[in-house]
């Protein structure tokens, strides 16, 4: 099973959820969070900090639940970087992604929600992948493949490629 | 993995060297961390490393002494430094002594991953030792391209042999003849096939539109820019771009098309930094370019410059005897992702499909077949599964006046086409909102 939680995430979880059940075929829970997620915050970079915030799911997660997969809309940093869109454990239990820097609105430009939607499932795949133990692809249009650029995630597609799902499914 | 890349980060800071550990995993390198010199000296003594990160100020010894040390150890060792804003000249005297580069924190992740990725291709060209054996997988196969017709069997040969060179390509035919997969089909049977197809659909798109998707921006080149963005070009670096319907833009872009072309430079729009790309190009057209060329709203110069290799594709029509093999496939690959047992088509089914002109070609049949899957019962296909009489699209005539509905419908489909059924460009373009269109489509039984 695999458990979402909404860490200030203004917009609708359901379509996440929906599409998260298809893909890995699991029942997906969702739940609003319950730290308090300012203890993350740097006050400089006014971002929030993903790797301690990855951490502190590791030690609160539910033993029932497989794989939690952190929702947010808060600006994610890990020092070194200036942001991350999000950030997993390799075969890990937890993960996390933001919407923040996949809306459109932040690059200036007009908003797109159907866009914004379709972002946050690859990356969400993309993380939740992480902890099932995949790595980076270079198939340019598997989902597994590293975007470090918000345009870059619109080139790859929400699946994985042939080699990666064989390689899940082994996992 | 016997070419795993190593990598060690030295930073006297746990939380950076956790975080930059975490984030380099899933590269696949083996990942190590040390908190000091004595560590980071222990650990290269113990194993080897291909790169290291190292953090310029920690306390006990400096980043520049500890450089030293490592490299008395490994003098092949690759050393990334990092380095706040206020220790940069650290940084440069780093480099000096042999530093590979220098990050200043906090760094954006494309610029460090881009780093490190140079760092271990050069390393990789460095040792030759290591052959550089093609792999033959293939990641997209031509059977993708389904059909038996001598046509599509003389096209497959000719995708084959483009593919293999790095020459420019036009690909010619109608709309809905299947010239995007023509396109990924030589892409990804070339030696560029690890490294992007970045698709630019000018049908869609007004010039200046086209413009910014192509070259970026910087920061600030226009009000909302708040942040630089790649263009297209950028994006395609060592990949390939695939202009579609090439013959939609205008004389402006067309003339820093041609620049591009000649000098594989360019500059972000609002900036003045040199970029320079190394992408292949294939275009498409559904236009006869020719004609726009000596009509003269076609550059001739661009035209021979794209149109170095020329693939015509044939119309659903002229391969007609594709269409059952085509069927079945569409059937099958629906009826696989929808979840519906389906094994083909009614025999007089068969029959009619074969004798409609299909003027929307393989992708308007493929259309009729998946609807057909989602409101049939398997395991046949019958004719009450096709919904619209497929050729409804009469020929259009100008002068007629025609009921406001039907020029809506007409309208809709002609965004539909353009913008090769993505309903959220049609929405944009018909400035609409995507439920709209979709109630359209289904009001007026429309083809996308
Ligand atoms: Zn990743
Ligand atoms: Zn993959």
């Amino acid at each position: 099973m695999i458990l979402l939680l909404t860490i200030d995430f203004a917009g609708e979880i359901k379509p996440l959820s929906d599409q998260l059940e298809a893909r890995f075929r699991t029942e997906v829970a969702v739940s609003p969070c319950e730290f308090d997620c300012r203890a993350f915050l740097d006050q400089q970079r006014n971002q929030y900090n993903s790797s301690a915030m990855v951490k502190r799911l590791e030690q609160d997660r539910p033993l029932s639940v497989c794989k939690v997969l952190a929702v947010t809309g808060l600006d994610l940093f890990i020092p070194v970087l200036t942001f991350v869109f999000g950030e997993a454990r390799l075969n890990g239990q937890c993960a996390i992604v933001s919407s923040y820097r996949l809306d459109n609105r932040f690059y200036g430009l007009a908003q797109n929600p159907a866009l914004l939607q379709e972002r946050l499932l690859k990356e969400a795949v993309h993380e939740l992948g992480h902890t099932f133990g995949l790595f980076h692809c270079h198939n340019p249009e598997c989902v597994m493949r590293s975007s470090t650029y918000v345009e870059e995630i619109d080139y790859k597609s929400s699946r994985l490629c042939g080699q990666c799902s064989d390689r899940l499914v082994k996992c | 993995m016997p070419d795993q890349v190593s990598m060690l980060i030295v930073d006297d800071e746990t939380s950076v060297r956790e975080s930059l550990m975490h984030w380099f995993m899933p590269e696949g390198y083996r990942v190590e961390t040390a908190g000091g010199a004595a560590e980071a000296l222990d650990k290269l003594r113990d194993s080897s490393f291909d790169i290291v990160l190292l953090d310029v100020k920690m306390p006990g010894m400096d980043g520049i002494e500890l450089q030293k040390r490592l490299r008395e150890i490994d003098g092949q060792l690759t050393i990334i430094i990092m380095t706040a804003y206020a220790t940069v000249d650290t940084a440069i005297q780093a480099l000096k002594q042999g530093a590979y580069d220098y990050i200043t924190k906090p760094v954006d992740p494309d610029d460090l991953s881009r780093l490190v990725r140079n760092a271990i291709e050069q390393r990789r060209l460095i040792r030759e030792n290591l052959s550089l054996k093609e792999e033959i997988s293939s990641l997209i196969s031509v059977d993708e391209i389904v059909g038996e017709s001598p046509r599509i069997q003389e096209m497959l040969k000719v995708i084959q042999t483009v593919a293999q060179t790095d020459v420019t390509a036009m690909i010619q035919g109608a709309s809905g003849t299947g010239k995007e997969l023509v396109a990924r089909a030589i892409h990804f049977n070339s030696k560029r096939k690890y490294f992007p197809l970045i698709t630019i659909n000018c049908g869609a798109m007004t010039d200046t539109l086209v413009e910014s998707e192509l070259f970026g921006h910087e920061r600030g080149a226009f009000t909302g820019a708040q942040y630089r963005r790649k263009g297209k070009l950028e994006l395609a670096h060592k990949g390939a771009i695939f202009f579609d319907e090439i013959g939609n833009i205008g004389s402006k872009t067309q003339m820093d098309l041609l620049r591009v072309i000649e000098t594989k430079r360019f500059t972000r729009l609002g900036g003045n930094q040199v970029v320079e790309a190394d992408f292949r190009i294939i275009s498409a057209t559904n236009r006869n370019l020719e004609e726009a060329v000596k009509e003269g709203s076609f550059r001739e110069d661009l035209y021979y410059r794209l149109n170095v290799f020329n693939i015509q594709l044939p119309t659903l029509k002229e391969r007609a005897s594709d269409i059952p093999l085509l069927v079945n496939h569409f059937v099958r690959k629906f009826g696989t992702a929808m979840n519906k047992p389906f094994t083909g088509v009614a025999p007089h089914t068969m029959e009619w499909l074969k004798q409609q002109p299909w003027p929307g070609n393989v992708r308007e049949l493929q259309n009729a077949i998946e609807r057909a899957v989602v409101v049939g019962k398997p395991p046949l296909i019958s004719m009450d599964d096709l919904p619209c009489p497929v050729n409804w699209r009469s020929s259009l005539e100008a002068e007629e006046v025609l009921p406001l509905a039907e020029v809506e419908k007409r309208h809709i489909q002609l965004a539909l086409d353009r913008t090769r059924g993505n309903v959220s460009l049609a929405a944009q373009l018909l400035e609409v909102d995507r439920a709209t269109v979709y109630n359209k489509i289904k009001k007026y039984c429309l083809s996308y």
